[in-house]
């Protein structure tokens, strides 16, 4: 993938990092939305690299991290049933739940399975039509069309014994809920790019315009990365706020309709707890109606959760922003990522695991872990 | 009556296609009538576990099985110390694009011992068979554990089969260990890392878990990659003739380069730097790693090594692995410091760095 390696070229950051470092007068704090960006600006220490006061604030955009404790129990309880194969993206499978996680229903005899496409999980309630089939649809918008797609076909083609255990959240009401906190620092927002490429960019004017922020949709690569940034930052010096989109390559401002066509039909907006966070009103896909036949919620009824979560976990406050994941007193001590005590430390694109993954060098020179 | 089973199992990795194992080197199982699959009797210790030794691993394993079939391998003395390793094979799929579950049990053994230095000369291989699956399979992986055993010169002097229920085991495991000797004044252990020594790779990483990973169920993708299955004590034994004093050497199997590293660094109690540029990571390796959320260190090798060796005869032994069929993608990948003991640090492309760490268990796939 040549036009992959294009975007990482050491030359042209270098370039984009001299421009950053020649408009920057004063400090600034922004936040990049997604995981992913968090992962990549991690990974290659982008971070570092920036002018002493340019703070990325790293955001809840990580599906794994925010996906409610409640759920994952709901998930652990009907994957335990010996009707159910309970089919799951493999970042879901460690986890924690209030006692356990996937892993370990595994290992105790159920039968989880790692999917990499949910229409996979179809393929499977096909083969296997006396077995209940689930699917664990988590994600932002980006993982939202397949799920819908796939229910959309297991209506179609008939396929009854599959249903889908649905915690979709959306990016729009996450930024709001972040400018709303009384807490909040954040003065601009690197947008996710794949979110909007499904979705466009129509929401997020608004979004800048009520809140003061610059909104730049910013891609994954490090040069996509450098340029979402040199655009922010080139907007808060010049006291400006507005939507820019700095993916052009993968975001025309419409989205993509199909897939929105897809989404408004298989889901409708409903409030969604995020892990750590809380409810936020409105920033979440449940089936709609016309699918309730395939909610795995309503299919098997889970009623008593009592959900338990770690006191020590801090997780939501790095999820905010609040905090680096280093300022937790647990981070590298109790919670590691063969041991997470909350979500950010599981998944890869969490900002814990990023963190212990990546930047314990940093953190024993300084003393912090 | 027997021919058919024959024809069953030639037809089987012909009509399977892409495993061009080669089955000349076994003879037809004639004796192994009615039975084109495995049966619990076939661990039971009488006729039938006879004639799958005879009729199957026998001649599957050629020139390379030592034939007598007592309880124990009585082996000639050896002039220097022994090195002796053991290793249990159950890879998923048996059968992948460059190998199969049989050379791989062969080689990563041979590499283990070739690891201390050592050259290998004996390998006992165990199965452990699951009811039901097909004699040609095995007929294929015995098979290919022969050619291996004489690619590599080694003698398989012992062996042992079990059969188990179905659904308790998983077409066919393999277990193999070795016994290689060590010649005089080579020293070679995790613990010799020092401050100053030079990090050689043999050649390009994460050719093996891409292979295996292009053909897992559920996550078929097509991929030019092929596993590097492959003994390396040849190898070796041209980098010791340099005489330089190798210090290290691993080979980065299960966990990858980066758990290979970071078991050196924390045995010799030093830091390791690696320089990301400089890795040989291939083009379809860090495509196929992208697309599935993968760090390319942290796939499995099987026919590569890590040297370090001292600054001063670096160059000498780099000229040494290039020379050789199996490190001529040898480099340089970076250097032992004092630095962050017990720590291994990348610099990445853009002047950054980043801790490699050491995987935590299995690799998952990220969701988006």
């Amino acid at each position: 993938m040549k036009y992959l390696d294009e975007f990482s070229n050491p030359d042209l950051a270098r370039r984009l990092l001299d421009q950053i470092h020649a408009v920057t007068t004063r400090p600034w704090a922004m936040m990049e939305v997604c995981g992913g960006q968090t992962h990549s600006i991690i990974r290659h220490g982008i971070d570092q690299l920036l002018p002493e006061g340019v703070e990325m604030i790293h955001g809840p955009g990580c599906p794994v991290c925010v996906t409610p404790l409640e759920t994952i129990d709901r998930a652990l309880a009907i994957a335990r049933r010996p009707d159910v194969i309970f089919c799951s993206f493999g970042d879901m499978l460690r986890v924690p739940g209030s006692h356990d996680d996937l892993f370990t229903v595994k290992s105790e005899g159920g039968d989880v399975r790692v999917v990499y496409s949910p229409l996979d999980a179809l393929q499977v309630a096909r083969d296997n039509p006396d077995k209940q089939v689930v699917f664990f649809g988590i994600g932002f918008e980006t993982t939202a069309p397949a799920n819908a797609m796939t229910v959309h076909q297991a209506r179609q083609q008939g396929i009854p014994n599959f249903s889908l255990l649905v915690s979709h959240v959306l990016v729009p009401p996450a930024i709001a809920a972040i400018m709303e906190s009384p807490t909040c620092r954040v003065q601009a927002f690197l947008a996710a790019g794949h979110v909007c490429s499904v979705m466009g960019t129509s929401e997020y004017p608004p979004l800048a315009e009520k809140y003061g922020v610059p909104i730049v949709v910013t891609g994954f690569e490090p040069l996509d990365i450098l340029e979402g940034i040199r655009k922010t930052v080139v907007q808060l010096e010049e006291g400006r706020h507005e939507l820019e989109n700095a993916y052009p390559r993968a975001v025309p401002a419409e989205g993509n309709p199909a897939a929105v066509a897809m989404l408004r039909d298989v889901f409708e907006v409903t409030d969604r707890t995020w892990r750590g966070i809380g409810m936020i009103p409105g920033s979440g896909w449940r089936l709609s109606s016309r699918y309730a036949d395939f909610d795995a919620e309503l299919r098997f009824e889970v009623t008593d959760i009592q959900t338990d979560e770690s006191p020590l976990c801090r997780s939501g406050e790095v999820l905010q922003g609040l905090i680096k994941p280093h300022e937790c007193s647990a981070f590298g001590k109790e919670c590691t990522p063969r041991n997470p005590l909350g979500a950010t430390m599981v998944s890869s694109e969490g900002a814990c695991a990023a963190y212990y993954a990546y930047r314990r060098l940093d953190l024993v020179s300084a003393g912090g872990a | 009556m027997g021919e058919e089973v024959g024809g069953a199992a030639g037809g089987g990795a012909a009509g399977e296609g892409g495993n061009d194992l080669d089955f000349e080197g076994w003879t037809c199982p004639a004796p192994l009538r009615n039975t084109p699959t495995v049966v619990m009797g076939h661990g039971g210790g009488g006729a039938m576990s006879a004639e799958l030794v005879e009729s199957l691993f026998l001649p599957a394993y050629g020139g390379a099985a030592r034939a007598e079939l007592g309880d124990a391998a009585v082996l000639p003395p050896v002039a220097g110390r022994l090195a002796f390793s053991t290793d249990s094979y159950v890879v998923k799929p048996m059968f992948f694009p460059g190998g199969s579950i049989g050379d791989l049990a062969v080689n990563g053994t041979v590499n283990d011992l070739a690891m201390a230095g050592a050259q290998p000369l004996y390998l006992s291989t165990a199965y452990i068979l699951a009811e039901g699956t097909a004699i040609s399979d095995i007929g294929r992986v015995a098979t290919a554990v022969g050619k291996a055993a004489e690619q590599a010169g080694v003698q398989l002097v012992t062996g042992d089969t079990k059969v188990v229920d179905h659904g308790s085991g998983d077409g066919i495991y393999v277990n193999t260990a070795g016994v290689g000797v060590i010649p005089d004044g080579v020293v070679i252990g995790p613990e010799r890392a020092r401050p100053g020594d030079v990090v050689l790779v043999s050649g390009a990483i994460g050719l093996h878990g891409v292979a295996v990973m292009s053909c897992r169920e559920g996550l078929e993708f097509s991929t030019p990659v092929e596993s590097d299955s492959a003994p390396l004590h040849g190898l070796v034994a041209d980098m010791l003739a340099t005489g330089v004093d190798v210090h290290v050497l691993r080979d980065p199997t299960r966990g990858g380069l980066s758990a290979s590293l970071n078991e050196i660094a924390r045995g010799s109690g030093v830091g390791v730097d690696l320089v990301e540029r400089d890795l040989p990571i291939p083009e379809e390796v860090r495509d196929a790693c992208g697309l599935l959320g993968l760090d390319p260190l942290q796939v499995a090798n099987e026919g590569k090594l890590v040297a370090m060796v001292p600054a001063d005869g670096a160059d000498a032994v780099l000229e040494a692995m290039r020379a050789h069929p199996f490190g001529a993608g040898a480099c340089r990948i970076g250097t032992v410091v004092e630095d962050h003991p017990r720590m291994v640090v990348a610099r990445t492309g853009l002047g950054g760095t980043r801790v490699i760490d050491l995987p935590i268990g299995e690799q998952l796939p990220r969701i988006c």
